[in-house]
């Protein structure tokens, strides 16, 4: 590996029809360095990727070049190229959960980059990948090589693919998203093993990420980019100061995006309460005689939320929020403990009760998956109209759903339009007319925000704080995210391992933690540094 | 693994007693006396009352099929009223053709099926990928006794290199009885390769999209490479699937092929015995068929545990 390895894009444009991907995207990397592509959804950054590697979707030819030490890569025959890949450089995905073959064992996907590239043998290249493994936090004596991807948890298995990626000391490393999929605490653990290869092993590393936060503690050189062109570039310091781009102002303050919280009425009567609820599952038996374990997802979970109130659960994944969301929707049945609104039960008797269902809605993470696609708005957001007891007449439905649409900001044309016509943004404030249609009480919000862009998400945050006066609604605000918690919420509680560990009042338990994993949850989220005062223009 | 295969064995032991059950009660205690049934309307009372102590019917219906059960599970199937010669040996003798022929049909189709369907997904949208999908549709649209008799003209009447039926046994030798079994295994297969090779062809085509492709290719493996090494074992969850539902069609199901080439094969005897009204061998024919069903099932299972390691801990 010589220390003057250079990776330049000169001039990269891509084409789709009349579709225009990429712009004249230049970069340079040097070995040793950390460039990071950053902006929105659509942007193009993930393109830039796959065309440094040549693995762009089938029918997609880019122009410009693409050097690596001189050579043009775009030039080079597929022959030529699958030679380099995994050899001069190394390439991380988002998604770890899907990124590795669930039928080979990680020691073989590791194997198997050196076998491709060099003519080592079995057992030299067993050794290789062992040492590997072990450089990436994954230690043979623990994890052995004859473990299976699904035996991993999705942090362990993004070291696998860093493993592949670097097994043969590449000098360029590619990571796309390599952290949006994980936990807080596991994505610290991951950049600071790549920020620490790059150093240690001299390689040079593209990183693509929708999170300036991410960015900012990492990387060298930022590019911003926007619908294929890139907007502004620099050293990081530097453009963080200057942002002389609008729309990096913009993205910087979306994603700190502080909405104005109003305060919760003072001393409200109850509105959910939750007591001493426990939630488990059966383990699959041992032995067919042995007596099946169970798991407490949910352990003995006691809070209350005020009418009026906006109140955090945060916790990373595994911790037992979604199943206790799911007991408090009564969409399943508790073992132990009582979950009231307004002092009625979520479940009469065998069955959720009707009343209570009707003043608890629920918004959802992806705005893509929680639609049916075959339906049209109207009927997609009059769908909690099941839970009233008399049927509304068609006049009243109909002027329901325009209220409901205006209210989170469509026009009430849009009820005869079918959701793939809307943007994600746009699908969630559908979403969110359909949890208000009812006029609930309360509104839980499971991870809402999450998979939105950053200036759509600021958008649809400063929506929830509007409905929220205007309504008088309540929230259950769901997240893993704690900078959305921090402005969203007035009150946090914090769970791991099925228990509440913290709560109290968010600006405390955010700004002074108590409880050691609530410390390590903030210590682990990237920060964005401060806004520069003065205002770009 | 020994867990699991011993409680598929479980699972198929509760199939087996079930289905014996039901097949019990639909020919035994559905409504109508089996022996007059079996006789026919103008059978004398005293010829019926006879077959009802010679079928045993006069005992109760418990001790029946506890006879039945044991009978079978000692190997005694009865005696066929109509050839008076043990069920069992009818039987077995079938065997010997059905079980070759659905044996031939299936290694055909999955011989023909699963290089068509890789080739048709390595191929999406183009030509070749259009050639195959028109030409399997054309293999599920046409039954397979036309299939048949356009190959008995072809290969048969004009080319004169296969007989255009029966079968000569095979102590007539190994290739003889192979060669007589081919016609009937291709027309057999044909639309099972159909149906077989577009399944494969979809399977392959979901894996292609899955992530661990292209990271697969981001190492540096050729699309070729990556297809055969990530791609092809997992498509084949899918295609065992289909595979198991189809021996077990392959074994009943080769009626009509049967008939086309005049084989003494397991098919032709349950409609010769139904339409003789020989009700003992219908009865063991068809648990029989139930049996080779549930354990290739059992033998599905077991392969899914083979290929894919993700069943092994959760079972």
């Amino acid at each position: 590996m010589s220390d003057d390895s250079a990776l330049d894009v000169m001039g990269l444009s891509l084409s789709l029809g009349r579709l225009e991907i990429l712009d004249a995207v230049s970069l340079s990397l040097r070995a040793g360095e950390i460039v990071a592509i950053t902006g929105e959804s659509g942007s193009g950054k993930s393109m830039t990727a796959l065309a440094i590697m040549g693995l762009l979707p089938a029918g997609m030819r880019p122009s410009g070049q693409i050097q690596l030490d001189g050579r043009d890569m775009l030039s080079l025959s597929e022959r030529e190229m699958c030679r380099l890949r995994g050899n001069d450089i190394g390439m991380i995905f988002q998604e770890p959960m899907t990124a590795l073959n669930p039928l080979k064992t990680i020691g073989d996907q590791v194997l198997e980059t050196i076998l491709i590239h060099t003519e080592s043998s079995k057992a030299a290249a067993r050794l290789r990948a062992a040492e590997v493994l072990m450089r990436v936090g994954l230690p043979p004596e623990k994890y052995s090589l004859s473990r299976y991807p699904h035996q991993l948890s999705g942090g362990q298995r993004q070291r696998v693919v860093i493993a592949m990626a670097i097994v043969l000391r590449p000098k360029f490393l590619i990571a796309d998203e390599p952290t949006t999929a994980l936990d807080v605490t596991t994505q610290a653990q991951i950049l600071a093993l790549l920020k620490d290869l790059v150093r240690q092993e001299g390689m040079g590393m593209l990183i693509i990420t929708h999170d300036l936060a991410v960015v900012g503690n990492l990387a060298d050189h930022i590019l911003i980019m926007r619908r294929g062109k890139v907007l502004e570039r620099g050293p990081t310091k530097q453009l963080f100061a200057a942002m002389s781009h609008p729309y990096t102002r913009m993205l910087f303050e979306a994603s700190s995006h502080q909405v104005s919280l109003p305060p919760p009425p003072p001393e409200a009567a109850p509105l959910l309460q939750v007591c001493d609820v426990t939630r488990a599952y059966q383990l699959p038996r041992k032995g067919i005689f042995s007596v099946a374990q169970s798991f407490r997802a949910v352990d003995n979970v006691s809070f209350t939320l005020r009418a009026g109130e906006r109140l955090g659960l945060v916790g990373e994944s595994g911790c037992g929020k979604s199943t206790l969301t799911r007991a408090i929707l009564g969409l399943e049945p508790v073992q132990a403990g009582t979950i009231t609104l307004n002092g009625a039960p979520v479940w009469a008797g065998a069955r959720p009760n009707r009343v209570v269902r009707r003043n608890i809605q629920v918004v959802f993470q992806d705005p893509y998956g929680s639609f049916n696609p075959r339906h049209k708005v109207a009927r997609l957001i009059t769908e909690p109209y099941h839970l009233l007891d008399a049927p509304l007449s068609e006049q009243d439905r109909e002027a329901a759903v325009s209220e409901a649409l205006v209210a989170v900001g469509l026009s009430p044309d849009d009820g005869g339009k079918y959701p793939h016509e809307f943007s994600g943004g746009q699908r969630q404030r559908l979403a969110i007319a359909r949890a208000l249609i009812l006029r609930p009480e309360l509104i839980v919000f499971d991870e809402a925000v999450s998979a939105l862009d950053v200036s759509v998400r600021a958008q649809i945050l400063d929506l929830i704080v509007d409905l929220s006066t205007r309504f008088a609604l309540s929230y259950l605000f769901i997240s893993h995210d704690l900078s959305v918690v921090r402005s969203i919420t007035d009150r946090v509680m914090v769970m791991q391992a099925g228990a509440i560990v913290e709560h109290g009042p968010t600006d405390q338990v955010l700004v002074q933690p108590r409880h050691p994993y609530t410390q390590s949850l903030l210590a682990a989220a990237p920060r964005l540094p401060p806004l520069p005062k003065r205002v770009a223009q | 693994m020994l867990r699991y295969s011993l409680k598929r064995l479980l699972s198929l032991g509760i199939s087996l007693v079930v289905a014996s059950l039901v097949i019990f009660a639909v020919i035994e205690v559905a409504p109508g006396d089996p022996a007059r049934f079996m006789l026919g309307i103008n059978a004398q009372p005293d010829t019926v009352a006879a077959l009802r102590a010679e079928l045993g019917l006069d005992v109760p219906k418990v001790q029946r099929y506890l006879a039945w059960v044991g009978g079978m599970l000692s190997g005694d199937f009865g005696i066929s009223y109509t050839y008076r010669v043990p069920v069992g040996q009818m039987i077995a003798d079938r065997m010997w053709v059905s079980l070759p022929l659905a044996l031939m049909a299936l290694t055909l189709s999955t011989v023909i099926a699963l290089p068509v369907g890789l080739y048709a997904a390595n191929r999406r949208g183009g030509r070749g990928d259009m050639a195959v999908m028109g030409l399997t549709q054309l293999g599920i649209a046409v039954p397979n006794f036309w299939f048949a008799m356009i190959l008995v003209v072809i290969f048969a009447i004009n080319l004169r290199w296969f007989s255009a039926g029966g079968f000569p046994g095979w102590d007539a030798g190994l290739l003889v009885g192979l060669k007589a079994l081919t016609l009937p295994a291709v027309a057999l297969a044909l639309p099972q390769a159909a149906i077989l090779s577009r399944v494969m062809r979809s399977a392959l085509i979901d894996i292609l999209s899955e992530d661990f492709m292209r990271t697969a290719r981001a190492k540096g493996l050729t699309r070729q490479q990556a297809l055969w090494r990530h791609g092809l074992r997992n498509a084949l969850i899918p295609v065992l699937t289909i595979m198991g539902l189809q021996f077990s069609f392959l074994l009943a199901g080769a009626i009509i092929i049967e008939q086309v080439f005049f084989l003494p094969g397991l098919g032709r005897l349950v409609f010769q015995s139904i339409s003789q009204r020989d009700l003992i061998v219908v009865e063991s024919v068809v648990m029989l068929l139930v049996f080779a069903v549930i354990v290739v099932n059992f033998a599905v299972d077991l392969a899914y545990v083979a290929v894919d390691p993700r069943l092994r801990t959760q079972l």
